[in-house]
Order: structure tokens, then sequence, then C-alpha cells
């Protein structure tokens, strides 16, 4: 540690946050404290990319942190924050693991990334390459949010959590996107939040529950399990 | 062998002996305060041992040997490992027996023979407290063993002064690592000295006891070397976590005398604010059911997991 410089070790720290908010994310079963640890993550990652730009010079990276912190700190979480209250969704179900379960296939998926983001990281030459790879593990690692969770809600922060991972990759990796590539994603982003909100009505009014196992059986074999009754009945 | 290295070897066993009991008496206290209680004297834990070697041994008819020896071995245990621990000086005689892991085996051969007393007698108490302690301590063991790694692989060696000393001299810098290990280690720290997230120290025969379930059959002197080994295993990790997150402070290489002399404020000054820390920890937490416990330290052991992957990655 000798020898590295401050602002360095600064965010080499932001990057342990945001490895161990992901698997806060994993163990969270209540979906109000998920989308607060999500604006919590929005917020290291202002922080690093502050620290970044700061130390880089980089001046279009101070236009991403107002990117970040307008949207993934402030808008989405009151989004979510309010799809919560409307629909009254405020715990997962017990997850399709238990919980100790899923730390260790998380601990498990972590160390797959860092062994991915080798490579990766010896081909870049930035300060920060050595985060690439727990950018790589906090994607993984909302991916198995996203398998473990059975509540569209949860399946929601879990993609956006990836989304913070994917823009802290870029990060690490060659000083973030191109800005219109960052804007298009933002701009993504913040219509799939929209679209999926007016979809979670659609699906409770369909079936009466947030519960994504519903939207698993297709809807010819439902009718035909109907009418295979019916014959039954005849 | 130097006579300072001596002399810093008897200091810290006398202080280990001397001081074990007055932590306990301090957290105590503490909690007390932090409850809007009435505080017990600081010196009851003492007062306690005093009045239990007073006292007769009584002891069930069909105890064997193991029974009666075991006090011995789980105190004698303590205070080797107490001899390891670098709480005020690094240059211990002691310590070129034993590293870090050895420590921990230390610490495991005291848990295995507690509760093979305890099951010994074969009364349901003892035999319940026993699997208990057994189950968190085959839990809480590769989370403290992994916060020893992370340790060691910053400074290079498994040798407990070594670390310490490695830590204490080094530039200063941020490690998320540590930071990591750290709350792995409180949360051990509680899990294994029966603190209030897994077990409560202040009730006595209650259904969810696991320490006090294995003492039970216990008296006289036999039950105070157990409390007094009760109490130095808590100060054992208070030190232990001294030396590997806050090292400053311990008497290094060509300290000296001054050094030395300059150490015993300063360990008492950690003690006290440990102690204060534990107390609002305990007081804040609640003690959870006992099949939640595996849950509570698989997250220990993950955030030691984690310091480790963050440092081999990081190099921080």
């Amino acid at each position: 540690m000798v020898g590295v410089p401050f602002d360095l070790q600064l965010l080499n720290l932001c990057a342990a946050l945001l490895l161990l908010l992901s698997f806060a994310m994993l163990a969270q079963r209540r979906i109000v404290n998920l989308v607060n640890l999500l604006a919590v993550q929005g917020a290291v990652l202002l922080a690093a990319t502050l620290l970044l730009a700061w130390r880089t010079g980089q001046n279009h990276l101070y236009v991403s942190a107002a990117l970040t912190l307008a949207l993934k700190v402030v808008l989405l979480p009151w989004i979510l924050h309010r799809l919560i209250r409307r629909l009254e969704v405020y715990w997962d179900t017990e997850p399709l693991l238990n919980i100790p379960g899923t730390m260790l296939v998380g601990v498990l998926v972590v160390v797959f990334a860092f062994g991915l983001a080798q490579p990766i990281s010896a081909l870049a030459s930035t300060a920060t390459r050595n985060s690439i790879g727990i950018a790589v593990a906090v994607i993984l690692l909302s991916f198995v949010t996203m398998i473990t969770r059975r509540k569209a809600m949860s399946q929601v922060v879990g993609f956006l959590s990836m989304e913070n991972g994917l823009f802290f990759g870029a990060m690490s990796a060659t000083y973030g996107m191109p800005m219109i590539v960052e804007f298009g994603v933002a701009l993504d982003v913040l219509v799939a939040v929209l679209v999926l909100g007016i979809f979670f009505f659609q699906i409770r009014e369909q079936f009466d529950s947030l519960d994504l196992h519903h939207l698993e059986s297709l809807k010819e074999s439902h009718s035909l399990e109907v009418t295979g009754s019916l014959e039954v009945d005849d | 062998m130097k006579p300072i290295e001596l002399i810093t070897q008897v200091l810290e066993l006398i202080a280990a002996l001397a001081a074990a009991p007055l932590f306990l008496g301090w957290i105590n206290q503490c909690r007390a305060w932090l409850q809007n209680r009435r505080a017990p004297s600081l010196w009851l834990p003492y007062r306690g041992i005093r009045k239990l070697f007073h006292k007769d041994a009584v002891i069930a008819e069909r105890a064997s040997p193991l029974f009666r020896v075991a006090p011995y071995i789980v105190f004698s245990a303590m205070v080797v490992a107490a001899g390891i621990i670098p709480s005020m000086g690094t240059e211990l005689p002691f310590t070129n027996a034993a590293d870090a892991i050895a420590l921990v085996g230390l610490l495991a051969t005291a848990r295995v023979f507690l509760s093979l007393a305890a099951m010994d007698i074969g009364t349901a108490f003892g035999t319940l407290g026993a699997r208990r302690e057994m189950m968190v301590g085959f839990l809480a063991e590769p989370a403290l063993l992994m916060v020893i790694f992370v340790a060691s692989l910053i400074s290079a060696t498994t040798a407990l002064p070594a670390i310490t000393e490695n830590l204490a001299t080094q530039h200063l810098g941020l490690y998320p690592s540590l930071a990591f290990t750290a709350v792995a280690f409180t949360m051990v720290l509680l899990a294994e000295n029966a603190r209030i997230p897994i077990d409560n120290p202040a009730t006595h025969l209650e259904l969810t006891m696991i320490h006090e379930a294995m003492l039970l059959e216990y008296s006289a002197r036999h039950l105070a070397l157990m409390e007094w080994a009760a109490a130095l295993k808590l100060f054992n990790y208070a030190c232990i976590g001294f030396a590997l997150f806050i090292p400053w402070g311990v008497s290094t290489g060509e300290g000296g005398p001054g050094a030395l002399l300059a150490s015993i404020p300063l360990l008492a000054a950690k003690l006290a604010v440990a102690g204060v820390v534990l107390a609002l920890i305990e007081t804040l937490s609640a003690k959870l059911r006992v099949f939640r416990a595996p849950e509570y330290l698989a997250v220990a052991f993950l955030f030691a997991v984690l310091g480790m992957l963050v440092h081999l990655l990081l190099g921080a």
C-alpha cells in the first residue's frame, strides 16, 4: 500500500463499498430497504466518478457524475418508492435459496468474476484497472439477485444495480463511456423503469400479485388445462 | 533472551489475569448505564470469583475425571493464549512457539474441553449447551481464521507480534480489506464470547442459553476458574482485535522500557473504549433465535472472505 496515492486509495474504498452493497442487496428481503441500498450504491458511484474526474481531469466525467446524481441517487429511487407505496409491496417472498446459501453462491460468483477480469485488467492502462474485477462482480451479483427473487420489484432493482455495475466497469476500464452512449443508457434506464412501472400495474391487475412465477406458465397450456378439466366434467 | 522481553511477557500475563474480570465488570457497568439501570460495582466479578474460591466444591456422582480436569485445562489454555497475544509489546519470548493459527487452535482446545465436560454429567442442559457451543464454534472459527489470513497476507507472516509490528510501523493507508475483516471480527467476538446477538450473558436458567448451560453443573473453585477463563477469553479476543486493527501504541522492537510503560495506559484506554462499544452494540441489538445463528455467522464469514478478495484484487 506504500506509495499508492490517497485519492486512489479512496477509489479502492469506493470499489470495495460497491461490492459490499451488492452483497447487502443480495441478503435484503425488504423491498423498501432494497431501494434505499440502490440509492446508496448510486451515491458511492457518484463519489467514485467525482474522484476519478478530479484525479484524471476528464471533464466529461463531471457531466456523468451529475447524471448519476440526478438519475440514480434521486429520481429512480423516488419513482421506485412511489411505486412501492402505490402497489403496497413491502416484502419479497422467501427467495429461492436461503440467505446463507445465496451468500456462498455470491462468494463463488465474485471469485469467478475476479478470475474473468484478470486478463482484462492486464490489458487496461488506467490507474483504476484493478477495480474492473469488482465491476464484473457487481454485475454478476445483480444477476444472482434477479435470479433468486420472485417479486417483479426486486428484479427491477437488480436490473438497475446491474446498470450501476456496468457504468463502474466502463469507468474503471476506460474512464467512462462516450458521452452520447452515457446519455443513451441513462434515457434507456429511465424509460425502462417508467415502462416497467406500468407493467407492474398490469401484472397485478391480471394476477392480483407481483409474484413473477405466475408469468412462467404459458397462456395456451393454461387454457388447455381448463378445457381438459371441462372434458372430465362432461 | 533479553530481560526486557521477559519483563514484557510476565507483565502481559499478569495484566491479562488481573484485568480480565475488570474488563467484564466495565462492560456490565456500561450496559447497565445504557439501559438506565443502577450499575453493579466494577469489582463484582472479582468478588464473585473470591467467593467461589472459598466454597466447597460439589461434584456429581457420575462425574468422570475429565469433569474435574476441564476447568484447569480451559483456564490454562486461556492463560497461554494471553501470553501469545501482543497486547503491550511485540517482543515476546512465548510467541516463537506459536503463531496466530496455533492461537485459534488453542481457543478451539478450550472449547472442546468445555463442551466435553458439559456432556460428561449427562444432564439435558449440559448436552444442549455443548451442542449449541460446537455449532457456533464450527461456524465462527473459519471466519476468525479468514480474518487472521487477511492480516497475514498484508504483512506476509502468520506470527501475531510480527503482524502487529508490521501494521503499527508501516505507512498509514486506507485498507478496505481490514475494515471488512474488522466488522467480521467484531461479529465473531460477540458470538464466541456468548454475547448478545447469539447468547445473553445476563440470563441464567433459560432455554436459549449456551454458555451458562455448560457451566450449570460446576460449583466453587471449578466454577470460579471457568468464569475467570470466560473473562480471559473476552479479554484475549479484545486484545487480538487491538493487535490486528488498532496496533498503534504497542511497544515494538527497540522501544525499551519507556515504550513498554507507555503502552500500559494506552491498553487501558483501548479496553475502556472497546468496553463502551461492546456494551453499545449489545444494548442496540436483540438476541437472535438459535436457528438464526448460522445466518449471522455466515455474514461474518462473508465479510472476512470479502476482505480477503478485496485485498487480493486491489492490493488494499
